[in-house]
């Protein structure tokens, strides 16, 4: 057994004594200093201990600067520099320079040693307590049984209650790990390790599971299986959120797609160059705010919605009274003619724009993360969740509640009887492709924030957004959005046995074998209109 | 007897295909090897293979006519079993190469040595022979085609939905083979290939002698769907194509009908790949990429589904307009022709080049009939 520890408690004891008389500090430090001149390994270990115990304000830097190799110590007195290489006095604390005679205090391994002792023990009383969590993070690591007295003094006094429960998992931690502490103590200590529950609990918990016996070991590895029990369910949510996250992407490339081809029946291959659409005239109005008021930029986002609403609508209702209205009854033909159409549209912004990845940058409001209930969610997608079901809802008002909707949904169901009650059959087609193309823009806008804006944008939704509109009905808002949930769920939970790719595999088969047993999707509409 | 019964099957401008594609087959090498470079008569080998990539593309065409010319069943997946077929190919072609690889290694292709593959898999096994790699051309899209079309005949899935499913079968292979793991060269694929049946792949020689092959496979290939569709089955195809329930309803399999000229079309197309390989000297999964599929489709809108010879016409008029567009300053506008052409046929002409010849013929039929008669009728008071 080394010297050590033991010496260090007693230096930290001796913290502990003077911390408790307050003027003594400068003398304490003064003195502490004095014997940094010696240039002794003695007296500079009883020197590094007076440094600690005079807690005054530049103790840490001084003790810093030691373990550096930047302390100097010289007739005129005793010098360090800091990492920029400034010098100070460290009497004061104030700058000054380094005299030329003033040479630097050498340290060996155990004064090294000491010298990190005494910085945890005074981080762990720093007026910081930010500084103070991380001294306890450390010590938890550590389990530095010489910290022990310093944490416990400093419990009581503790406010803070993050860092309050950091001293005491780091106290836990110290008591687990003294062989020779009481049982019960141990015992305590293990379940208020437990409490703890994150990877670290567990891998100190497994790392004493071994090593001990009877009830200890017993409440130890109880404490392993709640802990496992909790991560196995923090790792389910995190999965689950990641796929509600991909379902909203699905559903937010799709759901335009729902309306052009799940409410018309129009196979719509250029639905997603409308996305493409959506974000590049994202890019252009950033681009616009960067040039003309770069202050106002956090604002592009959400006046690139409207526009890209109004822009992708247009090029639909373009493409519908161009192209489309002729091709009504010919679905096939439709699907030739747009897949047409998309590679026009492609590569007219290829040749606008250039072949490359557009850069549109996230503004503020959408930037970091946060953490809930152990989960890491960043913002970004927690706004493109919410948006995603924002524009969910405004679609199904728009489809349930207004004029629009209602005569939308009569031409769908019946369009020679909707066309004799006086419905501009014509007018609405035109009006209902370009509401799906303009949402496909918008959808354009959200994801020009988690996707390259590339001319190549659009292909790599188009297949995914047909899959969810087919599997879950067509015609059916609702069972879009289970279906895209449902699909960026399972997805995600395929992730992990067996890889991106082939999870994509496994549910693009599982899609066709579905559609075998239901050839109408999840919810499928029933009646004789849908029939052919 | 015989002859006169194929020549009324054929069709006339079925004979006239026939006799272009023989013509070819033969003028075409013979103008390659027999005279010298430098004549103006002269083909070189590189138009050689250039056309025998066309000729493979109007094979596939004309199996995706099969389907959906005459039965109504567009495939937006096709692609994949040509390039099954052309896989197929290719895996007897990398075995050939031996220890000619840059590894040496007299079994594992290179790629395979290069992720520390320990033996051959499973699936490569018995592709160093001949006869069994051509037996895979045929089963491999055949088998796949048979399963895919029996789960989706059965529960009737039609029209658009079986467009988008057979999208998704493409979108799946295509993943799948980009994945090193499948064993089947991953993102590069299979290419460098230097024996077939023993002769040089490179050598003029042998490409004169694939591009026979090619225009045999060509004439055969038509030659049985004209057979097909000129049978009551193919009568029962085209009701099928028309009037689905009726037909099931006058007591016909209707699923029965559609699996077998499904099969039939895939391993068509499973031929195409694999003559187009060695011509091509490369396969990746890039063949596998639904565009490709939608492109064949468009091959056969534009020359004239339903019609077989316009299928074949459509796949070389199209890939001849796009071997001039993509080459040369044109190429950034090849995008634009393409989609063009897909509105354009889709809304001006629904029956393609071939319906527009028949409508010119037809008025010029019509006119001259015309002109006739007022021929007949000026001379009559004479």
């Amino acid at each position: 057994m080394r010297p050590a520890p033991l010496l260090r408690t007693l230096a930290l004891l001796v913290v502990m004594c003077l911390g408790a008389v307050g003027p003594a500090f400068a003398q304490g430090l003064d003195a502490g200093l004095e014997r940094f001149k010696a240039d002794s390994f003695g007296d500079t270990e009883a020197g590094i201990a007076a440094v600690a115990a005079s807690a005054a304000p530049q103790g840490v830097a001084i003790l810093e600067a030691l373990a550096d190799r930047r302390l100097f110590a010289g007739p005129a007195g005793v010098f360090y520099r800091d990492k920029a290489g400034q010098g100070f006095d460290a009497r004061t604390g104030q700058p000054a320079t380094v005299p030329a005679d003033a040479g630097m205090v050498r340290l060996n391994n155990r004064l090294r040693n000491a010298v990190q002792a005494a910085l945890g023990s005074m981080t762990l009383l720093s007026p910081d307590p930010a500084q103070r969590f991380r001294a306890a993070e450390a010590v938890f690591r550590s389990r530095d049984a010489s910290a022990l007295a310093t944490i416990e003094a400093a419990l009581p006094k503790e406010t803070v209650p993050r860092v309050r429960r950091a001293f005491e998992e780091a106290r836990a931690a110290i008591i687990l790990s003294t062989p020779d502490a009481p049982e019960a103590g141990r015992i305590a200590a293990a379940q208020r390790i437990a409490e703890a529950g994150d990877s670290d609990a567990i891998s100190l918990l497994r790392q004493f599971s071994g090593q001990t016996s009877g009830g200890l070991k017993a409440v130890i590895d109880q404490g392993i299986a709640t802990i496992e029990q909790a991560q196995r369910i923090r790792a389910w949510a995190q999965t689950l959120w990641f796929g509600i996250s991909l379902g909203s992407v699905l559903l937010l490339a799709a759901i335009g797609l729902a309306i052009t081809f799940g409410v018309m029946g129009v196979i719509n291959m250029a639905h997603g160059e409308m996305v493409m659409i959506g974000a590049y005239v994202t890019f252009v109005v950033q681009e616009l705010f960067r040039a003309h008021a770069p202050h106002l930029l956090d604002w592009s986002l959400p006046l690139a919605i409207p526009l890209a609403f109004a822009t992708a609508g247009l090029v639909g209702v373009a493409i519908e009274r161009g192209v489309i209205r002729f091709l009504y009854g010919r679905p096939l033909e439709t699907l030739l003619a747009t897949f047409g159409i998309s590679l026009v549209l492609q590569q007219a912004i290829r040749t606008w724009f250039g072949p490359t990845n557009r850069e549109v940058s996230a503004p503020s409001y959408m930037a970091g993360s946060f953490e809930f209930i152990g989960l890491q969610i960043t913002y970004g997608r927690l706004w493109i969740v919410l948006f995603t079901l924002c524009v969910f809802a405004l679609l199904l008002l728009i489809l349930k509640a207004t004029p629009l909707g209602l005569q939308m949904r009569a031409v769908t169901q019946n369009r020679r009887m909707a066309s004799a009650m006086g419905i501009r059959t014509r007018f609405v087609d035109a009006m209902t492709f370009g509401l799906g193309s303009g949402i496909a823009g918008i959808a354009g806008v959200a994801l020009s924030q988690i996707d390259n804006v590339s001319p190549n944008l659009g292909q790599s939704y188009i297949i995914d957004s047909f899959m969810v509109v087919v599997f879950g009905g067509v015609g059916n808002l609702w069972g879009t959005l289970v279906a895209a949930f449902t699909l960026g769920i399972a997805n995600k939970m395929l992730e992990p046995f067996a890889g991106a790719v082939l999870g994509k595999i496994i549910i693009l088969v599982l899609l066709i074998l579905f559609i075998q047993k239901r050839p109408r999707g999840l919810f499928a509409l029933k009646g004789r209109a849908i029939e052919q | 007897m015989i002859t006169a019964r194929f020549i009324r099957l054929m069709e006339g401008r079925g004979l006239l295909f026939l006799a272009i594609v023989a013509a070819v087959g033969v003028l075409i090498p013979a103008c390659n090897l027999l005279i010298p470079p430098g004549s103006p008569l002269h083909i070189s080998t590189g138009t050689m293979v250039l056309i025998g990539k066309y000729l493979c593309y109007a094979m596939f065409a004309i199996a995706l006519d099969l389907v959906w010319g005459y039965c109504g069943i567009l495939s937006l997946g096709h692609g994949a079993f040509f390039a099954l077929g052309g896989y197929a190919m290719g895996m007897y072609l990398m075995r050939q190469i031996g220890s000619r690889g840059v590894y040496g290694n007299p079994i594992l292709p290179d790629f395979m040595v290069f992720l520390n593959y320990k033996e051959l898999p499973i699936t490569w096994w018995g592709f160093q022979h001949f006869p069994y790699a051509m037996l895979m051309v045929l089963l491999v899209p055949g088998l796949l085609a048979f399963v895919f079309g029996w789960l989706a005949f059965r529960s009737r899935v039609t029209g658009v939905y079986l467009s988008i499913i057979t999208q998704a079968m493409t979108y799946a292979l295509w993943l799948s083979f980009f994945r090193n793991d499948m064993g089947f060269g991953g993102n590069n694929g299979l290419t460098d290939f230097k024996d077939i049946l023993g002769f040089n792949v490179q050598a003029q020689g042998t490409r004169a002698g694939l591009f026979v092959a090619t225009c045999v496979a060509l004439i055969l290939t038509f030659v049985i769907a004209r057979l097909i569709v000129a049978s009551t089955y193919g009568k029962v195809l085209v009701s099928i194509r028309d009037a689905e329930s009726r037909t099931r309803f006058l007591g016909y399999r209707v699923e029965h009908h559609k699996l077998l000229v499904w099969v039939v079309s895939a391993m068509m197309a499973g031929v195409a790949g694999a003559l187009y390989v060695p011509q091509v000297g490369i396969i990746n999964p890039s063949e596998f990429h639904p565009a490709n599929s939608i492109e064949a489709v468009v091959w056969v809108a534009i020359g004239g589904r339903g019609t077989l010879v316009g299928a074949a016409l459509g796949a070389v008029v199209v890939n001849y307009l796009k071997t001039i567009f993509t080459s040369g300053w044109l190429a950034a506008y090849w995008l634009f022709a393409l989609g063009g052409l897909f509105v354009l046929v889709t809304l001006a002409m629904p029956k393609g080049l071939i319906g527009v010849w028949e409508d010119v013929r037809s008025r010029l039929k019509s006119r001259k009939a015309v002109a006739d008669s007022k021929a007949a009728s000026g001379q009559a008071p004479t």
